[in-house]
């Protein structure tokens, strides 16, 4: 049993930690969000030469080969940070999906350019109908000749203004609920039958809603085999959910130890409003949920992951759970804080918008509660061998 | 026990619906709606026209005012219907710091030319009040305060700052607890209750963004700004006397049982019309154990309030049991607001009406829901926080 990091994780996680003391100050934040762009390219490439880009991806196409504990490592980080730049949509979440589903080719073409930063994908899936089902999918795509044409829409589409391609998913076959029929396209942002409406998130975050009208993809595009995309979906959005919890549990350290500091050193009724055994008790509990938190992201990172009924108990449980300690520490921050934890001005309510998006971002706390319970008390058997007399 | 309206009560309820009905103006629900969905803050004018129109309707807009100084004087049982259909037909709310918090003070410790002065401007929504209590270093510990007013001649000095001062940017005037004894044995003791001009020289408004992006509330210096001492309220030095009436004074309504039911009911119109699991949301265990459970607690406290109210009709004041009210009132009000957001799922997430993106998306009744959410975390800390009203209730109510 060990919970240590290894060298290279130490040396990863100090590297993330410093690129964001050295580039990622509260001012240097605020600036890139009050841009027309929300991100900073030059951050971008600094992750790229810094060799974050290709984390996740294998050695061979030029990544680090790194393990879901080293995203993990560097998600925190920059929860920590509250970095805006799209890690997660663009390296985690479509990079994974190309890499789980694309021809050799493709991989071979495209992955290099991830990791380069001169490509960045956003994974344009959810519908306004679909909340959290995976397999909810009406955007339509029909064969033509050798192409498909699509059409549909697109809602929240997290890093899509930042993206220069889009990974859309639409029907290819079987009903709107179907797992079955849904097929994953690689397109180019900038292709005729695509409109994108970009906008800011409550959070400062950037993402577009996505407006498909007779667009034409080459089968060539397609990622993966034609009607079999769902179980590529749903794995690589447990595993960029891994990494949604990682960012969550950095920003509750940030919670926690910002408002363990105000309490310390905010006076009223002539001591530190800390002094107060309801606010230190309530401190304490948000401590606890933080270290729960971190428990059950741990378990998460190291599960199984090639088992699905494992993986979606692992991340299912640490979704929901970490879903938990996001509102509790989240809104004693801002009520300790008092009217402090209110102003925009203030970093504390920047990092409380942002956990609470994340407890909605790929199911929230009922969504990942009933997942892990469909797993989990799935096969309970009765007790047959009893002979207590209240059972006839 | 009789928990029904007497037939004078069903009439009024009838007179308050129709009149609502008749008078509640079109166009304010149009640019209120507008705004909201776009983001936009409201105007003065959005803010005070049903007052306005309240004002010149047989003293609606102060419920609680004697009837001598133009007041309704509504029984509680009639305040209380007042804000069921007020918050039934979703109308605008009348600001509260002139009729319900000043305005009382002035009545009841001002001098003739005061009442004179103030009360028919405040009555009729003409003059727009905010509140000078809280400064950067006293909130819950408000007795500390430092703006000072000093006595030269025939007018007080007044020196420092205010904060958290909702809506200052459209005030006439603030009612201000200022030190006017520095040297006085116990805080409490020298400080002063002053109403100040806001056009007065030496008065700056900075406003401070809450984390929702609204300029609800600022900050006030104040630079050797002369008052005339006519202005004093009462007594020098007998101004927490006067805060303290003041915040005892207006019960009522401080639950928002009212708004909050109006709040359950949007709340599942929303669940019917997002779909979840492929089905209604309204339909998911999940979601609507959460729904019942606050309408229960609301049910709970609703009978609390009339509780409350029965035993204020009795002529006895209902004392420090209303901390309960506002405790549990502002949960259940943060509690609806995060309910909402949540029916929305991912379309909680975009913010519309910034400089970034004024183009709408998402379903209408979508707008601006985590921003509602996140603005809500100020009930459980204005207005005496609600760590503030358990010690109230501990020592007051369980003499602990």
């Amino acid at each position: 049993m060990d919970f240590n990091f290894t060298e290279e994780q130490t040396l990863l996680e100090n590297m993330v930690t410093s690129f964001i003391r050295d580039n990622y100050t509260w001012e240097a934040r605020e600036a890139i969000v009050k841009t027309e762009e929300g991100w900073k390219p030059e951050n971008w490439n600094q992750f790229a030469e810094l060799g974050l880009l290709g984390v996740p991806f294998a050695e061979e196409f030029g990544g680090l080969g790194g393990s879901v504990v080293d995203t993990m490592i560097v998600m925190e980080q920059f929860g920590k940070g509250l970095v805006v730049e799209p890690y997660m949509p663009s390296v985690v979440l479509a990079g994974g999906l190309i890499s789980s589903l694309g021809s050799k080719e493709q991989v071979e073409a495209i992955i290099p350019t991830i990791i380069s930063g001169e490509a960045r994908y956003a994974f344009a899936h959810s519908e306004p109908q679909s909340r959290f089902d995976l397999y909810d999918v009406k955007t339509s795509a029909v064969a033509n000749g050798g192409d498909f044409v699509l059409n549909g829409f697109k809602s929240v589409v997290f890093g899509g203004p930042i993206a220069t391609h889009l990974i859309i998913s639409a029907r290819t076959s079987g009903e709107q609920r179907d797992t079955n029929g849904i097929t994953l396209f690689l397109v180019d942002k900038t292709a005729a039958g695509l409109t994108l409406q970009n906008y800011p998130t409550i959070d400062e975050y950037r993402a577009s809603e996505v407006v498909i009208e007779n667009l034409k993809v080459s089968k060539d595009m397609i990622l993966g085999e034609v009607d079999n995309a769902y179980a590529a979906i749903d794995e690589n959005i447990d595993r960029s959910t891994i990494a949604v919890c990682a960012e969550a549990v950095g920003i509750l350290e940030v919670l926690k130890d910002t408002t363990i500091d105000y309490c310390k050193n905010r006076k009223q009724f002539g001591q530190a409003i800390g002094k107060n055994q309801s606010i230190q008790h309530r401190l304490v509990d948000m401590m606890i949920e933080y270290e729960q938190s971190k428990s059950i992201l741990y378990m998460a990172c190291t599960a199984d992951l090639s088992n699905p009924s494992d993986r979606k108990k692992a991340v299912s449980g640490a979704k929901a759970r970490i879903g938990k300690a996001i509102k509790y520490v989240g809104e004693n921050a801002i009520q300790l804080h008092g009217g402090m934890g209110m102003v925009d001005e203030y970093m504390v309510s920047h990092y409380f918008k942002r956990a609470t998006m994340l407890g909605i971002l790929f199911g929230n706390e009922d969504y990942h509660m009933k997942r892990f319970s469909d797993i989990t008390q799935a096969n309970v058997t009765k007790i047959t061998d009893s002979n207590s007399p209240r059972i006839a | 026990m009789d928990t029904t309206f007497s037939p004078e009560d069903t009439k009024f309820q009838l007179e308050v619906r129709s009149f609502i009905d008749e008078n509640y103006p079109k166009s304010l629900k149009e640019s209120v709606n507008t705004k909201r969905k776009n983001g936009e803050e409201l105007s003065r004018d959005d803010l005070t026209a049903w007052h306005k129109v309240l004002g010149a309707h047989n003293g609606w807009s102060a419920p609680g005012w004697p009837e001598k100084f133009g007041g309704a004087e509504f029984t509680p049982t009639q305040k209380y219907i007042f804000e069921q259909e007020c918050a039934r037909a979703e109308c605008m709310i009348v600001i509260p710091f002139g009729i319900n918090m000043c305005a009382p003070v002035i009545y009841t410790f001002g001098n003739e030319e005061q009442k004179a002065q103030h009360l028919p401007g405040i009555l009729s929504g003409e003059t727009f009040w905010c509140q000078g209590y809280s400064e950067p270093g006293s909130g819950s510990d408000l007795a500390s305060l430092k703006t000072a007013a000093v006595k030269e001649g025939d007018h007080y000095i007044v020196n420092g700052q205010k904060t958290w001062t909702t809506l200052a940017q459209h005030a006439d005037w603030i009612f201000c607890l200022v030190r006017t004894d520095p040297e006085a044995a116990k805080p409490q003791q020298g400080i002063s209750f002053l109403l100040i001009d806001m056009k007065t020289p030496g008065i700056s408004i900075r406003p401070i963004y809450l984390m929702d992006g609204t300029n609800e509330v600022n900050e006030v210096w104040f630079d050797n700004v002369k008052v005339p001492v006519e202005n004093l309220i009462g007594t020098e030095n007998q101004g927490w006397t006067y805060a303290k009436f003041l915040l005892a004074h207006e019960r009522s309504g401080i639950a928002g049982v009212a708004r909050s039911k109006k709040a359950i009911e949007r709340i599942k119109q929303i669940a019917a019309s997002e779909m979840s699991y492929g089905e209604p949301l309204i339909q998911d265990p999940a979601f609507i154990r959460k729904i019942a459970d606050a309408e229960l607690e609301l049910t709970a406290l609703e009978y609390t309030e009339l509780r409350t109210l029965a035993k204020d009709s009795a002529g006895k004041g209902p004392g420090a049991e209303s901390s309960i009210l506002k405790i549990k009132g502002t949960d259940l009000q943060q509690r609806v607001t995060e309910l909402a957001m949540e029916a929305v799922g991912y379309y909680a997430n975009p913010h519309i009406g910034t400089s970034l993106s004024n183009e709408f998306v998402g379903p209408d009744y979508a707008a601006n829901l985590s921003g509602t959410y996140f603005n809500f975390r100020k009930a459980s800390i204005y207005g005496g926080s609600n760590e503030i009203q358990r010690n109230i209730i501990a020592k007051m109510v369980l003499g602990l």
